[in-house]
């Protein structure tokens, strides 16, 4: 119990503690010190202060339920990934606000100049990715149809879960996760990449994100099709509610495209950035509920939980209820998650304005 | 030479100062473990301040490693100084290196309109100049293979004609002045000529042809260790060069 009380208090600011020290060289030991009090004051305040909102006045360690302490420490780690990362920011700039208002001034007009080129890349890149094969467009139908039998059987017939409507089921995690995960490898390598081009002429970087990020979701929209067939095959009703794939499929490309520019910009300074992103997207597979219902099959407060926590679950539970079961999304969490996105895109489209021109030094 | 008095900048390069921090690629192990990696600093460029008028030639030389591609890169936009502004008043520029950005995969076609795109132009004006530009580049019925399977000396013929055919403001051409065979050097040699000797061009040559040098600058910068050893008439300057090379 003691051991429990001193993990949820005390493992969101070292967490902080250690991002900090990551991002920020040179500290004395002295600063140490007080970074790791005050972080330990201001996250615990924090996530006290979210409770209180919530409804629970008072703290007492005794008789705390598991639910309460793991959502206390997920909220403190949440607090503690991010506030580092606020306190880097305005550290590294004074004029910082200024400057960002300028760097989304930028985005906007360079979104707008290279947004052909991207998309000619992306259409090109289709095009030669058929071109040289037997079966031409036909592997984008095969491959995850093959990928979601294969799913199927394991966690079908072996596994025995039971869904309704299972393979529709089954796909439409497969193909949002498929988006998000090749989104998020290919950012990583995506400089390295394409040091042929950068090294030669000037492109904002996030353009070669984006243009990635156009065919993967020109590939996620043919198995969106497919989705709609098999919809029709099982008769399932449609309601109003299968509009909501729209805003769902708008916030995933934004957490898509927000954390991409972020791993972007890492991948290029930390060589080996690319194993711990395989981990760390495989480990997030398996939370994110592919192929079962996160909600459902989750024991209880640890269900929910991902599911808060993990924007992907989220999205796909979402989906799957709008399109499979008819029942409405809550827009609360979709415009937080929108927002979050939308905040940490511009943050890393300024740090890749900053740094961008360095890039080529390095790789 | 035209000193009327209305002499106007094309290129404005104040105080440059370009460093490369060598060992910056950290690996996890490496900053987890090791606090404080050694980060040296290499200074390429060391305040470095000139301007060239609009139309005119200036030739860069200096020996190996003496800051002379990094110069023209930064001037290109591909990296921006660490200190110091570089004004290129609104021009559109070329960088003139050996090979031109491709991405392997696509064809010939695509890579042209791709590059002509990234250097400024709109899909349809790189519509009206392609056939030019394979019609220049000689590569036959490669243009429409993917450019992985280019052998070298066509991957460079492409990629001249795509900057030797978009004519921008101001060419920066690094070492390149012609490439291919006997015949498509003449060719190409006498185009970069042409192209050069345009009145309204500005032109940055770096090379180590002394006589060629002589032949088309109107100035010559000479960069030693990254600093400005001289910079004037380029009879001078080269001769200077030339005795300090041999000496």
């Amino acid at each position: 119990m003691l051991l429990l009380n001193i993990v949820m208090l005390f493992m969101p600011p070292f967490l902080a503690w250690c991002i900090h020290g990551y991002i920020n060289k040179n500290r004395t030991i002295k600063s140490k010190v007080w970074q790791g009090i005050g972080y330990f004051l201001i996250i615990n305040g924090m996530s006290y202060g979210v409770s209180y909102i919530r409804g629970i006045k008072k703290l007492s360690f005794s008789n705390m339920t598991l639910s309460y302490r793991m959502k206390f420490c997920l909220l403190g780690c949440v607090f503690g990934v991010i506030l580092p990362l606020i306190i880097y920011f305005f550290k590294k700039n004074a004029f910082i606000w200024k400057g960002l208002k300028k760097d989304i001034i930028c985005f906007g007009k360079d979104m707008r100049k290279y947004f052909r080129y991207a998309v000619r890349v992306a259409k090109a890149d289709l095009r030669t990715e058929v071109a040289n094969s037997y079966l031409d467009w036909l592997w984008w139908l095969i491959e995850p149809f093959c990928m979601m039998l294969i799913y199927a059987f394991v966690y079908g017939v072996v596994f025995r879960t039971t869904e309704q409507y299972f393979t529709a089921f089954i796909f439409i995690g497969l193909t949002m996760w498929s988006f998000f995960s090749r989104n998020l490898v290919a950012s990583v390598s995506m400089v390295r990449m394409n040091k042929a081009i950068i090294s030669k002429v000037y492109i904002p970087k996030y353009i070669l994100l984006f243009s990635k990020m156009l065919v993967n979701g020109f590939k996620m929209l043919i198995s969106f099709g497919i989705v709609i067939i098999m919809m029709m095959a099982y008769r399932i009703p449609v309601t109003y509610n299968v509009f909501f794939a729209v805003p769902i499929l708008i916030d995933l490309f934004l957490i898509s495209f927000a954390l991409g520019v972020v791993f972007m910009h890492y991948g290029v300074f930390v060589r080996d950035l690319s194993y711990i992103v395989d981990i760390l997207l495989r480990m997030m597979m398996y939370m994110t509920g592919t192929f079962y219902s996160v909600a459902k099959r989750v024991p209880a407060p640890y269900g929910e939980i991902i599911e808060r926590v993990n924007p992907i679950a989220y999205l796909i539970a979402e989906m799957r209820d709008a399109l499979l079961y008819g029942t409405p999304v809550s827009w609360r969490m979709m415009i937080v998650w929108g927002f979050l996105s939308l905040i940490i895109l511009i943050l890393g489209i300024s740090t890749i304005y900053r740094n961008e021109n360095a890039y080529v030094k390095v790789i | 030479m035209d000193n009327n008095g209305q002499i106007k900048n094309a290129i404005e390069v104040k105080n440059v100062c370009i460093n490369y921090k060598i060992l910056n690629n950290i690996t996890v192990r490496r900053s987890l473990f090791k606090k404080k990696a050694k980060e040296e600093v290499f200074e390429a460029v060391k305040n470095v301040s000139f301007s060239v008028r609009e139309g005119g030639i200036l030739g860069i030389i200096g020996k190996n490693g003496s800051g002379k591609s990094t110069l023209l890169r930064s001037i290109a936009g591909v990296f921006s100084p660490n200190s110091g502004t570089i004004d290129l008043k609104g021009n559109t520029v070329s960088l003139m290196a050996l090979g031109i950005g491709f991405k392997d995969n696509l064809t010939g076609r695509e890579n042209i309109i791709l590059s002509g795109m990234l250097l400024g132009f709109s899909e349809k004006q790189m519509m009206d100049k392609i056939q030019d530009i394979i019609d220049f580049a000689e590569i036959g019925s490669f243009i429409d293979k993917p450019v992985r399977t280019y052998s070298s000396g066509m991957h460079s013929k492409l990629a001249f004609a795509i900057t030797a055919m978009l004519e921008t403001d101001i060419m920066l051409v690094d070492e390149v002045l012609s490439v291919g065979d006997e015949r498509f050097k003449k060719k190409s040699l006498s185009k970069m000529k042409e192209l050069i000797n345009d009145e309204r061009r500005t032109v940055l040559i770096v090379s180590h042809s002394i006589e060629l040098l002589k032949e088309m600058c109107d100035e010559v910068l000479w960069l030693h260790d990254g600093r400005i050893k001289e910079i004037g008439e380029p009879n001078e300057v080269l001769g200077n060069y030339l005795k300090f090379m041999t000496k």
